[in-house]
């Protein structure tokens, strides 16, 4: 039974997988040759995917003979392009060293907390994507974590419950 | 005839100049005599004008032009030195040190970096701006360099090396205005990247941003272990580049300086990989008969000898790998040999030889570990690869004054080497020798004297052919150093290919590093055309003053193949100096 299902996983990851192939493939013919094109590619892969999975770039690459590097390099210049699903919330918190001194972990470690119980309550899986980073340039309010390009400051581990919710409720 | 270029004629500083039209300011006035400081240009790539260091005062413009992108025209008045123009260059430099960590003291560049010289000679002497250091951790992934990018100032001289000059992407620079930084392809590891390990990178990166990976320390121990014979081996290039770092100009022959040293510092016994590079010769020289003249094997035969240009070409070329020879590089050949025949005829556990090998390139260290056929021996056939640069580090360590080594011999069998064999250290090289010992493979004879050596195929040109005829046989052949420029070659032998026509070549020679080795991303720091242009007459003086050119007729060659390997091909032959080449992913991520 197991395997079966887990077959059956695969096998529409490798739908998906073909799917998408179809789709970069066409969407790059369509704007062969003409100038500026990789722009108007990445847009139309954005409004295909919701954003630009590396899967998805890695294929673009392939098929235009163009390097990832350049893709990245466009990607990342325009503030438009989107790098993680859209809807989903990103929540960066601080490693650096100011940060994790001021507990920057037990931080990250309420966070997944809240985060599980909040799925046990129905919140979509992946809705908030969190990730560690590097220093962030605020070490004067460590511990420090970024939401959604905004960043909150001296944070006790009791405040990240409130301020999950109050993005929810945007 | 060369046209003639048009002169502009200019001031600057109250000084007429005169330069053909074109000429930025920073160079004109470099040759006025005045030099004009810069992080951010480097004389191999074009100006990006990202630092702003070299702004310079233009009367009746009110702006102040970067003079390393700005051309020089008829009637400007230049000044290109004054307080003001310190004050600002100064400013600039505090604010690059406010995103920079005070590390001097534990920096791989230290001593020789753009950014502390400058730092040092403006007299920048408290961090009056507040510091916001990157605090990232360093890219230790691939073996061969290091990226630290809290010491990255952002100038993209190794994105535009490596993506113009190298044609492989692994760095870009990504987001832009005061998030921009420098990262692997789309913010992977290195490893993961397309990176061929050619150094090329480090080689031009002003700080200690990129650097090789330091392995000094193990050399040391190996060396105070009295249970290990360590021996050693010189790559050709290394030997007109070393003495840059003590004082020599660059293109010093210091060979026989070198064997003293190593022998100083320990290694019981002191080989040359001009040796094996005419070992490889005889090998190589054998695979193009084979499939030139017996129609064995498919053509092009392109040469294998450089790690990066193997590792490129089996993730970008892998419909050529058929193409390539398989004959291992000089490292790899004497690494081998040494581990075998060597240790075998001296009575040498080959368990406790430890081989250290000097090489101008960061691809070596890679190239160490590349295949199983790099265990030929039953042990790892070379243990540890020093760069140049490390080598001149390791030295200073020791104590030893380099300028005052008396002049020694290699130890014999594996040091004796001809010119064919100190050529390949520069791009052309390896096809010269390769000529000279096909000719006479075919012929029985050698080439005529006066036609030993291969002019076409010698200099900086991107991609250079040549004709030689071989009993009227003609054999087309090309050398090409710098990827982007290998990608054109290889395109031609494409396209000929899909016509179902001849290959345009019969032979291409291929070398990662412009200039080849001479110019590897191991070698000492400051390169340019003219530092290539020395250290290649070094080598190509070298070869003028052997008594013997040809790989074939090194005596020492003569007799490994009498003792233990047979004829080159032989089925030992085969088992020891060959390798193979299998399709690698692009990215790994
Ligand atoms: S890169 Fe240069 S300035 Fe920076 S720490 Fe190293 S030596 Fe010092
Ligand atoms: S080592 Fe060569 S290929 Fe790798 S990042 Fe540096 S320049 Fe690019
Ligand atoms: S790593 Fe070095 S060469 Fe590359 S951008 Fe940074 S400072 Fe410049
Ligand atoms: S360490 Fe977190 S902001 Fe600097
Ligand atoms: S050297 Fe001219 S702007 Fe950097």
């Amino acid at each position: 039974m197991k395997t079966k299902s887990a077959d059956a996983e695969l096998g529409s990851l490798l739908d998906w997988v073909e799917g998408m192939r179809k789709r970069v493939r066409e969407i790059a013919r369509e704007w062969e040759g003409r100038e500026g094109n990789l722009i108007m590619i990445l847009h139309a892969i954005q409004n295909e995917f919701g954003y630009v999975p590396r899967g998805v770039a890695n294929e673009l690459a392939r098929e235009m003979g163009i390097s990832m590097a350049r893709i990245y390099e466009v990607i990342t210049f325009y503030h438009y392009f989107r790098l993680t699903p859209p809807g989903s919330h990103t929540v960066q918190v601080c490693m650096g060293t100011a940060c994790y001194l001021k507990g920057a972990e037990k931080l990250h470690g309420e966070l997944e907390r809240q985060l599980k119980l909040m799925e046990a309550s129905g919140v979509r899986k992946g809705e908030f994507h969190v990730e560690n980073v590097r220093c962030i340039g605020c070490c004067g309010m460590a511990p420090a974590v970024v939401m959604d390009g905004d960043t909150h400051g001296r944070l006790c581990p009791d405040a990240v419950k409130d301020i999950l919710k109050r993005k929810r409720g945007k | 005839m060369i046209r003639q270029a048009t002169m502009v004629e200019a001031r600057i500083n109250g000084l007429p100049v005169k330069a053909p039209e074109g000429t930025s300011i920073l160079d004109a006035a470099r040759r006025a005599g005045v030099r004009i400081p810069t992080l951010c240009k480097h004389p191999d790539l074009l100006p990006t004008a990202a630092c702003g260091l070299c702004i310079v005062k233009i009367a009746g413009d009110r702006k102040m032009p970067r003079a390393c992108a700005t051309a020089l025209q008829n009637g400007m008045d230049i000044t290109t030195h004054d307080g003001e123009l310190t004050r600002i260059r100064r400013t600039i430099l505090e604010l690059i040190l406010s995103t920079h960590p005070n590390a001097c003291l534990t920096c791989g560049r230290s001593g020789n970096c753009e950014l502390q010289t400058l730092v040092g000679e403006f007299g920048v002497r408290n961090d009056r701006l507040e510091k916001h250091i990157r605090d990232v951790p360093s890219d230790h992934s691939n073996g061969s360099i290091i990226i630290d990018f809290a010491k990255c100032i952002n100038c993209a001289r190794c994105v535009q090396v490596c993506q113009e000059v190298q044609n492989v992407w692994a760095l870009s620079i990504l987001h832009r205005g005061i998030q921009m930084r420098m990262a692997p392809a789309g913010d992977i590891s290195l490893a993961d990247s397309p990176c061929i390990k050619c150094g090329q990178c480090a080689a031009h990166c002003p700080t200690g941003a990129i650097v090789e990976h330091d392995e000094i320390a193990a050399v040391w121990e190996a060396l105070g272990d009295p249970d290990t014979f360590c021996s050693v081996q010189i790559a050709p290039s290394v030997r007109v580049a070393l003495g840059e770092e003590f004082g020599f100009p660059p293109g010093t022959n210091l060979t026989r300086q070198i064997y003293a040293t190593m022998r100083r510092l320990g290694f019981k016994a002191v080989f040359d990989t001009n040796f094996s590079a005419d070992l490889t010769i005889m090998e190589e020289a054998s695979e193009f008969v084979e499939r030139f003249a017996h129609g064995r094997g498919s053509l092009p035969l392109i040469t294998s000898c450089c790690p990066a240009w193997t590792d490129y070409m089996e993730k970008n070329h892998q419909d050529l790998i058929n193409n390539f020879s398989t004959a291992k590089s000089p490292q790899q050949m004497l690494g081998v040999v040494a581990k075998t025949y060597f240790s075998e005829k001296m009575g040498i556990d080959p368990s406790k030889h430890f081989q250290v090998s000097i090489m101008p390139c960061t691809a070596k260290k890679y190239e160490l570990e590349r295949t199983d056929e790099m265990f030929a021996s039953g042990y790892q056939d070379v243990d540890i690869t020093l760069t140049t640069r490390e080598l001149a580090r390791m030295i200073k360590q020791s104590g030893l004054v380099f300028s005052e080594m008396p002049e020694e011999d290699a130890d014999s069998v594996l040091g004796e080497y001809t010119g064919a064999g100190t050529i390949f250290g520069t791009t052309g090289g390896v096809m010269e020798a390769a000529l000279r010992t096909g000719y006479y493979f075919v012929t029985g004879e050698n080439l005529p004297q006066d036609g030993i050596e291969i002019m076409p195929v010698r200099g900086l040109e991107g991609v250079k052919e040549a004709e030689i005829d071989i009993q009227g046989a003609k054999v087309r052949v090309a050398v090409a150093h710098g990827m982007a420029n290998v990608d054109k070659v290889l395109d031609r032998v494409r396209a000929a290919r899909e016509r179902g026509e001849e290959p345009p070549y019969h032979f291409i020679e291929v070398m990662a590093c412009p200039g080849g080795c001479i110019g590897g991303g191991g070698q000492p720091y400051g390169i340019s055309n003219e530092v290539r242009r020395k250290r290649m007459e070094g080598l190509y003086q070298d070869d003028k003053d052997r008594a013997l050119r040809c790989s074939h007729e090194n005596p020492s060659i003569k007799q490994i193949y009498k003792d233990f390997l047979g004829e080159p091909l032989s089925e030992k032959a085969e088992r020891l100096l060959h390798t193979r080449y299998k399709p690698r992913k692009t990215y790994r991520r």
